[in-house]
């Protein structure tokens, strides 16, 4: 394959840099291409959102970062760097050294993600002393601090608790406390609300934000909710059956999206004030294409009402826009955008009768 | 905890009323005692005597109640064959049994864990299967003749060990090697499993996330997971190698309880029949009990509710 991410320039000082990476995974029926030709980088201090609907490969990404994919994966990218590391190079010992020391990463479901037979001390204290930060009685006072760092009160009392005597909003909680006992430089959040109540969420994901200031971290939230997005986001990538589709800056994304798998997501979010009561949400017909086998053209065009009969062929080339912004669709950036004009007029007259 | 205890306890007084209750008339549904003891030539006015002088010709709960309240001052009656106390038959017995049921358990677990792990761990290699393998071979191989062939081979051809008593710990080898066979295969598929479960699990893939080596994710956060239904099964298994052990114990000449049983049922010795049924039932009480203990000792989810 071309690669036409390779040029994308990214900074010596990013924490995390990421070209041209492929996650393919042996399966029964053949080889499922997760990842194709993926490029983001995220650096200190800033908050990447990874976006896109459920089996698009976004928690893939992060396990393929992680070096947490099965047995029955494989990873290849022409870079994969953290600070300045090559990640693929790395022995599993040297990989495991790095997790939970120098990167963190918060799952989606707290109710199952904590170990259900030790103490919430215990499983905090186990990753500060693994890597060597200190005792045992260290790592309790760390623990403390930390516990009352993500809002939990009594917490000296919490670390005898077990994880059920915890509702799903404390546990993950715990969660974000114990993935910062070592101070880490990213934090990996896989969709960490998807799980919770309603009210609990925008809690969790300001807590996640403040501490990502406050600790001067890079932050990579994967989510399908582009409101939240729309509120921490630095820069966004979205995905779309294993190709990032659109990557760029919050505001550039949202203000002018260019591919229209962006443009339905983005107008797929009700605005309080602007969606009117009782009107129709937007929604993209269809669903994502099994991956198994090899792909030609967009795998949007399925699903998409500008498709040509050009989508279907070859390697759709990534357009860029500017140095970090880009897109990847036949259509051109100015067509972009007056096919978005022309289909939100569109969805006003629909409203409208 | 506490609470957890209380219950636990207020069940077993329960089960252990209501099987002395089945183990005692059973024995009585199973025909007329007193005619099978008078003999098969006996008039009816023999019969009636005998019934008459082991107190049969009196209402069931009568005889239950009389039986139960001596049991309780430790009186469970004398053999109608050799005379002597029944608790005292038992007693000098049962060290062996449990002995050799404790030996048995321990090899079991010590073959099983380890290989149910390592099984899980390389599933569908040839690992796996081989542990497979060895688990149906244990499950599928009649036990007497299991036991006969070891006889036969380090026994009567190699001469390495004695065939029949107690005596030394070398006549323990072969007797239990054939109990443990019998038991091990279904704690190594029961701990395959439930490791199997355990590493898909999402507290396994935070473990990894936290840099744990795989030594500690294994030994720490998956075993203790995945022992749990084992601690029940073995308590289980206990009692059944301490009551169940009938073939073992006659083949390898062990005087245990079971060959107790055995011979007792052969020369239709009620009193100790039935005692023996009933001890049996209460050792698996009790078992249950201390497996409940240690489950919830182990799992907090157990002890906190």
């Amino acid at each position: 394959m071309t690669n036409d991410t390779a040029n994308i320039p990214y900074s010596d000082e990013s924490i995390l840099a990421v070209r041209g990476m492929n996650v393919d995974i042996r399966v029964p029926a053949g080889t499922l291409h997760a990842v194709t030709n993926s490029a983001f980088h995220v650096d200190r201090g800033e908050t990447l959102c990874i976006v896109g609907e459920s089996g698009c490969g976004k928690s893939i990404t992060s396990l393929a970062v992680m070096g947490l994919l099965p047995g029955n994966a494989t990873v290849t990218a022409d870079v994969l760097k953290f600070e300045g590391r090559d990640l693929l190079s790395m022995s599993q010992k040297q990989l495991s050294a790095l997790r939970g020391n120098r990167m963190g990463m918060i799952f989606q479901d707290p109710m199952t993600s904590l170990n259900p037979v030790y103490t919430i001390g215990n499983q905090m204290q186990e990753i500060y002393v693994r890597h060597g930060k200190g005792n045992a009685a260290q790592a309790k006072d760390r623990a403390i601090y930390l516990l009352e760092k993500v809002g939990i009160t009594a917490a000296e009392s919490r670390l005898g608790q077990y994880p059920h005597q915890l509702s799903g909003g404390l546990r993950q909680r715990v969660m974000i406390a114990m993935m910062l006992m070592n101070d880490p430089v990213l934090i990996i959040a896989d969709e960490p609300t998807t799980a919770l109540d309603v009210t609990i969420q925008a809690q969790i994901l300001h807590l996640l934000a403040d501490l990502q200031k406050e600790f001067n971290m890079a932050l990579i939230l994967i989510t399908h909710d582009l409101g939240v997005v729309a509120r921490i986001a630095d820069r966004v990538a979205v995905m779309y059956a294993g190709y990032m589709v659109e990557t760029g800056s919050s505001d550039e994304v949202f203000n002018a999206p260019m591919h229209p798998y962006t443009q339905g997501l983005i107008d797929c979010i009700p605005i309080p004030g602007k969606t009117e009561r009782g009107a129709l949400l937007g929604s993209i017909p269809g669903i994502v294409p099994a991956l198994v086998g090899d792909q030609e053209g967009c795998m949007f065009r399925n699903r998409c009402d500008f498709a040509q009969e050009v989508c279907g062929t070859g390697i759709i080339e990534r357009k860029a826009l500017g140095e970090q912004r880009g897109y990847r669709c036949v259509i051109g950036p100015e067509q972009a955008q007056a096919n978005l004009q022309a289909s939100r007029a569109q969805a006003a007259v629909a409203a409208g009768e | 905890m506490a609470q957890f205890l209380l219950q636990r306890l207020t069940i077993s007084l329960l089960v252990a009323v209501t099987v002395s209750i089945i183990g005692f008339s059973l024995l009585r549904l199973s025909g007329d005692l007193a005619a099978e003891l008078a003999g098969e030539d006996a008039t009816a006015e023999e019969i009636a005597q005998v019934a008459k002088s082991y107190g049969l010709d009196r209402p069931f709960h009568i005889q239950y109640l009389d039986w139960v309240g001596k049991a309780l001052q430790g009186d469970l009656g004398r053999s109608l064959f050799t005379n002597e106390p029944v608790l005292e038959l038992i007693t000098t017995r049962l060290p062996v049994t449990v002995q050799l049921a404790t030996y048995s358990l321990i090899l079991a677990l010590l073959v099983a864990l380890p290989l149910g792990v390592l099984a899980a761990m390389k599933q569908n290699t040839w690992i796996d299967r081989l542990a497979l393998s060895i688990a149906v071979f244990g499950q599928a191989i009649p036990s007497f003749w299991f036991a006969l062939l070891m006889i036969l081979f380090f026994g009567v051809i190699l001469r390495w060990l004695p065939i029949s008593g107690t005596d030394t710990w070398r006549h323990f080898i072969m007797p239990t090697i054939t109990l443990s066979t019998f038991a091990m295969p279904q704690f190594m598929r029961l701990t395959r499993t439930g490791m199997l479960d355990v590493l898909e699990s999402d507290f396994i893939r935070t473990a990894r996330a936290k840099g744990l080596s795989p030594m500690i994710v294994l030994w720490k956060h998956a075993l203790r997971n995945a022992v749990l239904p084992v601690v029940s099964l073995a308590a289980v298994a206990f009692g059944f190698l301490i009551g169940g052990s009938f073939i073992v114990e006659s083949i390898f000449a062990v005087n245990g309880v079971g060959f107790l049983a055995l011979e007792s049922i052969i020369r239709q010795d009620f009193p100790v029949v039935q005692s023996i049924v009933v001890f049996i039932s209460f050792v698996y009480i009790v078992l249950t009990l201390l497996s409940d203990l240690i489950n919830a000792q182990l799992d907090p989810r157990i002890r906190l509710n």
